[in-house]
């Protein structure tokens, strides 16, 4: 979306001569004001925001060290609870680890595990997909059913059975997911690209002498963007969920780390004594996933109406 | 209609291989030696390794190898387990039953409230209804499903003592298994009370794996049947002076299952991923905890071949999935 290059209409009328940069003012104005619309993509976007403020402030923000063990308030209570004690909001877990804190320092993780993966599936999928779509013929054959393969198995089961390879941890589930995730980056690039290859400014690039590089990567990437825009986001809470979920299973995050997921599969065993170690981590997952899509959502409708969903 | 399911074939045999390599290779890339991930013995003497690697054909070249394994793989020889000795398709075939039972109950429950919850959002479009079902859809959607299911098993289990954890029916009962779906053994073995029990086993774990799926049609329901009704032929019908009813009902929601069907096909995936949490939160003694079972115990011929039959399966559903949407929409069809 950003430096269309010669909008139709913008140049055609000579009273209005913008630069690049106030083009890209107008179009940022104008994905604003729809995005505003969505009062769901609002909240969803404040949401998001108050999550990486907590992530960016978590030392500041966080009463304890998410890690520092309080002998004396083993599973203590949330503090409305009879039982609870003063200093420990959402009370301790098992071993009396603050379960603010905690939640606080989880979102350090989350968020880090989302742009991680988002930026490795969306890097890796876009210059796949740009080969296949831009040399067609048998790369874009082979590109495409290699990407076949890979959809063909359930994503959290390839994803598993990469950790189980590589070897169970933080990195490696990220690495597993991201590759799961590329092959949908690489489609949506190949289609975008098929679609505006044609075009007359593509072609008008061509002639004035344009390499296969720069035609692909400065031409007609950015013309292909807000698919993948949508994309990213979608996958951004996808890679929050599927991580917790590879945590919960014990082959992401490992413990003492305050990743949502392990700290839900470490709750597991005290589920039916104490409600909150369950309790809280998976809202906090919920929360989060929740605000991405409801911005996805906001997101779609304001950078691409032809997927507009009503 | 042959030629159409000829092509959709032909298009499915380069995905088979690639899953066959992907399979093949997953032992060669694990670190460690093969020989030992595949035969799961510790410490032996050379000559016994280099007897169980000529036997397994680790001695081969990596292609002679592969060739071997796609012929065996052809003669439905998957291998055997390292921890029961068990042969793999076996083991697959006995917990098999256990995981559909679950997947279809799942998607029943999806589509008969999905379906209903879709169509009235949309024909009350605006509504509280639409706004408080769309939330939930969305919520739905966004579900970490591992952590809806112990919320479930507090709730239900813990507080109301409604439902039991684990496991798919009660110890008291016992009886042969002849389709393998335990409510339909559970009523054919003519057992008072087996019925109810093997119900309530499934009940939880069906609602955690449904609610996804449930949330993904019942927005895609809403959103084709508002397309739907901006139609001319649905003007139409309601200018005829027809019945509301009779309008959504045959005019509109028939166009609308079209796109509604392939979104219920599609969540076959998403099933069987979800399979694999619902069932190790419930001990739901299917192919998904297998599988995970199979993975921590570092039992590997499983893995590699669970992990093949799973994908094909899969493959194969979605094969169905597209001839169903042929069978129901002839513009596919003669494409």
């Amino acid at each position: 979306m950003t430096a269309a290059p010669a909008p139709q209409g913008v140049t055609a009328e000579p009273v209005v001569r913008l630069s690049d940069a106030a083009i890209r003012r107008r179009m940022l104005a104008d994905f604003w004001f729809h995005f505003r619309q969505n009062r769901g993509a609002v909240i969803g976007l404040v949401v998001f925001v108050l999550m990486v403020l907590a992530a960016v402030f978590a030392p500041l923000l966080a009463p304890h060290d998410p890690t520092q063990q309080f002998r004396d308030a083993l599973l203590a209570p949330p503090i409305w609870q009879e039982g609870g004690k003063p200093g420990f909001l959402l009370g301790t877990d098992a071993v009396g680890r603050d379960m603010l804190s905690r939640l606080i320092y989880g979102a350090q993780y989350s968020l880090f595990i989302g742009v991680v993966v988002v930026a490795i599936a969306l890097i890796g999928g876009i210059i796949i997909g740009l080969l296949a779509g831009f040399f067609g013929g048998w790369v874009d054959a082979v590109i495409m059913r290699v990407m076949d393969v890979v959809l063909a198995f359930p994503s959290l089961l390839l994803a598993l059975v990469l950790v189980a390879v590589l070897g169970p941890g933080l990195t490696n589930a990220m690495i597993a997911i991201a590759i799961v995730y590329q092959p949908h980056f690489a489609r949506l690039t190949r289609a975008a690209v098929m679609g505006e290859k044609a075009r007359e400014y593509v072609t008008a690039a061509k002639m004035a002498g344009a390499g296969p590089l720069r035609l692909m990567f400065k031409t007609i990437l950015p013309n292909c963007l807000a698919p993948l825009i949508v994309q990213a986001t979608l996958s951004f809470s996808s890679a929050v969920l599927d991580s917790a979920a590879l945590g919960f299973l014990g082959m992401g995050a490992q413990p003492p780390a305050s990743e949502w997921g392990t700290m839900l599969a470490e709750a597991r065993e005290f589920i039916l004594r104490a409600w909150w170690v369950v309790t809280f981590p998976g809202l906090a997952i919920l929360i989060s996933v929740l605000a991405i899509n409801l911005m996805g959502d906001g997101l779609r409708d304001a950078l691409d109406p032809k997927l507009k969903r009503s | 209609m042959f030629r159409f399911l000829l092509g959709k074939l032909l298009y499915l045999v380069p995905t088979f291989l690639g899953i066959t390599i992907i399979a093949f290779s997953f032992v060669r890339v694990l670190p460690g030696d093969p020989v030992l991930l595949m035969a799961g013995e510790r410490g032996i003497t050379p000559e016994r390794h280099a007897e169980l690697s000529a036997q397994l054909g680790f001695d081969k070249p990596v292609w002679a190898q592969y060739f071997d394994f796609l012929g065996r793989l052809m003669q439905g020889d998957f291998g055997n387990s390292i921890v029961t000795k068990k042969p793999v398709l076996a083991e697959f075939l006995t917990l098999f039953p256990a995981t559909v039972e679950l997947g279809l109950v799942a998607i029943l429950i999806a589509t008969l409230v999905g379906v209903p919850v879709g169509v009235l959002a949309a024909i009350k479009r605006g509504s509280w209804f639409d706004q408080i079902s769309m939330t939930g859809a969305l919520v739905g959607f966004s579900m970490p499903i591992f952590w809806w299911g112990l919320l479930l098993i507090i709730f239900f289990s813990g507080i109301l003592q409604w439902t039991p954890v684990s496991g798919r029916i009660s110890l008291l009962y016992f009886f042969p298994q002849v389709t393998g779906f335990m409510l339909i053994d559970s009523l054919l073995s003519g057992q008072k009370g087996a019925f109810l029990s093997a119900a309530q086993h499934l009940i939880l774990p069906a609602v955690v794996l449904a609610t996804i799926p449930l949330a993904v049609i019942a927005r895609q329901t809403r959103s084709a049947m508002l397309e739907v009704m901006g139609e001319d032929y649905v003007r139409t019908a309601k200018a005829k002076g027809m019945p509301t009813r009779r309008v959504v009902g045959v005019h509109a929601l028939r166009n609308a299952m079209i796109p509604v069907i392939t979104t219920i096909g599609l969540q076959i995936g998403v099933l069987m991923a979800g399979a694999i949490l619902t069932e190790t939160i419930f001990s739901w003694p299917g192919i998904g905890k297998w599988m995970i079972d199979s993975i921590s115990r570092r039992d590997y011929p499983v893995v590699q071949s669970g992990l093949l039959l799973i994908a094909a399966l899969v493959m194969v559903v979605n094969l169905l999935v597209d001839l169903t949407y042929g069978l129901i929409n002839p513009r596919i069809r003669h494409k």
